[in-house]
């Protein structure tokens, strides 16, 4: 599904990655870990068009990637969360999710003006779809809210509703949980489980080592913007290395 | 006292028609402005010339290819909404600029060049466009209104309501908003900044030609007819709050009745002068405008 190639990323000549190759297969959930500043977030950036890599290449289903705006690799079926918020404060909760349905068919300024019948049943029905998210995630009642008002977790929902809408091939969560107390973890979590028993391919960037322990198909671990450790969750819990990456920093630490 | 009560009531009637009737020209120019400045995040200072495309592709249209007013209206609209998309993907673009004072800059040459095209074309004399139904003064509580006054008011109002059904109804409209809201997010969400650009280009170009069909029969036609009023459609943005669509409606029916009130009751001669005082008022004491965020 995606292959990652000798991914690296400098900025100003520090490098953020360096060498980054691993696959995350389809129908899988594969997490990504790393001690903070390892490099997870510039990952997800660069998979996602938002930076583009300094050198190597990122296949998504075949095809080359690194490079392309982020609007195409998005109509490609790559939707992603952030780890720090990207919604639309002054849409409603359901434009918000809405506009994760923007993808499907074109809607041109002629299309909008000619073929309204097509139009408006094709909105119905897109509209539903949006409903129906809220729903899983406990939304529903808020769908006219302005998002920018709503609680933080609240918020989380709503980029993971808009995230999942459209059914991406692949989805990318930047840490889903981070600011999220016990009881809405959980929930996330469930979500993320449906998710991944109707066959999501999914890349989970996340610090509660509990949630990647019970989700994760594989592990991925960062360290210093180098891959150190690819594995199942239970072969990578006993790697020497990332034993070091972690304890050796809450040795220095503590 | 009967009767000059009755006097009073009549003349204010005709004054607040009039002011009603420019206002509506100004929310139109002014709605251009918002669109484009919503998703691009910059002042077009090509929309002045667009109402001045406007009025002469209308024209055109009923002069030289001998159009109906209808299909003649619509061509002309058509025809400046076309003009617009074009400026915005081979004059705008290429600059690939995303700094806002060059785009500013950019679109002031634009705006000369263009206006330089309408020269050569339809070149310097000032033109008669008719009205859209004949010029006979219909009276309304003793006010006397031209019919084209009130065909502003009702294709301002319908302009109005398509444009809200567009942004409310549409995804193409979702996208805008969204655009308008968070670039960075409506990027990852997959919606293409260039057609979104593209759209906001072509409906500044159909609300500024639109007012300029409805408008240069009242004034009267020439290249440089959109500069004044496009300035002041500019000031009644500002004065409703840059880029709030209901800041630039408020904002241009009040300029509109300041001016005709301050004309009627005081001085035509200081018409002109209240918008650019308004709009300095404004930026003193309101810069965000009364209805700005």
């Amino acid at each position: 599904m995606l292959k990652l190639d000798g991914v690296s990323k400098n900025f100003g000549g520090l490098p953020a990655l360096s060498e980054v190759s691993f696959t995350v297969p389809q129908g899988q959930l594969t997490a990504l870990i790393g001690p903070n500043g390892a490099g997870k977030s510039t990952l997800i950036n660069c998979i996602t068009g938002v930076l583009q890599p300094t050198r190597g290449a990122i296949r998504f289903r075949d095809e080359e990637i690194a490079g392309l705006p982020p609007h195409t690799i998005s109509r490609r079926g790559v939707a992603r969360t952030f780890q720090n918020l990207k919604i639309f404060p002054r849409l409603t909760v359901l434009d918000n999710v809405l506009t994760g349905l923007t993808n499907e068919g074109g809607s041109s300024m002629l299309m909008a003006m000619l073929r309204l019948p097509y139009l408006r049943h094709r909105e119905r029905r897109l509209k539903l779809r949006a409903l129906e998210a809220l729903d899983r995630f406990q939304l529903a009642d808020k769908a006219n809210w302005p998002a920018g008002v709503l609680a933080y977790g609240d918020k989380k929902r709503v980029e993971l509703a808009r995230a999942t809408v459209g059914n991406p091939q692949l989805l990318l969560l930047d840490e889903p949980v981070a600011g999220l107390n016990a009881e809405e973890s959980f929930a996330v979590g469930e979500q993320l489980k449906l998710l991944r028993s109707s066959g999501h391919t999914m890349l989970l960037v996340e610090h509660d080592m509990d949630l990647v322990m019970q989700l994760a198909d594989r592990v991925v671990v960062l360290d210093s913007g180098k891959c150190i450790a690819v594995g199942t969750p239970d072969e990578v819990r006993r790697n020497p290395l990332v034993l070091e990456a972690y304890l050796g920093r809450m040795d220095a630490t503590a | 006292m009967g009767v000059s009560s009755a006097h009073m009531l009549q003349d204010f009637l005709q004054f607040t028609f009039a002011g009603l009737t420019n206002g509506a020209i100004y929310a139109l120019i002014a709605l251009g402005f918002s669109v484009v400045n919503n998703t691009m995040g910059i002042v077009n200072f090509v929309q002045v010339d667009f109402v001045s495309l406007g009025g002469m592709l209308m024209f055109s249209a009923l002069f030289a290819a001998g159009l109906p007013m209808a299909p003649g209206l619509l061509l002309a609209v058509a025809g400046v909404a076309l003009a617009a998309m074009l400026i915005e993907r081979f004059g705008l673009r290429p600059a690939r600029s995303g700094n806002h004072l060059v785009l500013i800059f950019l679109t002031v040459g634009l705006s000369i060049i263009l206006r330089g095209v309408i020269k050569l074309v339809w070149g310097k004399n000032r033109m008669a466009l008719p009205p859209l139904t004949p010029d006979v003064p219909v009276k309304i509580f003793g006010a006397s209104v031209l019919p084209q006054a009130l065909w502003i008011l009702l294709l301002t109002l319908v302009t109005i309501a398509l444009l809200t059904w567009f942004f409310y109804r549409t995804s193409l409209g979702l996208s805008m908003r969204a655009v308008a809201n968070n670039p960075t997010a409506a990027a990852v969400v997959g919606i293409p900044a260039g057609r979104v650009r593209l759209t906001s280009y072509a409906i500044a170009g159909a609300l500024g030609g639109l007012a300029g069909v409805l408008v240069t029969p009242i004034t009267t036609l020439s290249y440089d007819v959109g500069v004044l009023l496009g300035l002041k459609g500019f000031a009644a943005a500002i004065l409703g709050g840059f880029g709030s669509f209901p800041g630039a409606i408020l904002g241009g029916l009040g300029l509109g009745l300041l001016e005709s009130l301050t004309a009627g009751y005081w001085s035509s001669a200081y018409k002109d002068v209240v918008a650019f005082v308004v709009l300095l008022l404004v930026l003193f004491v309101r810069p965000k405008g009364l209805l700005g965020k």
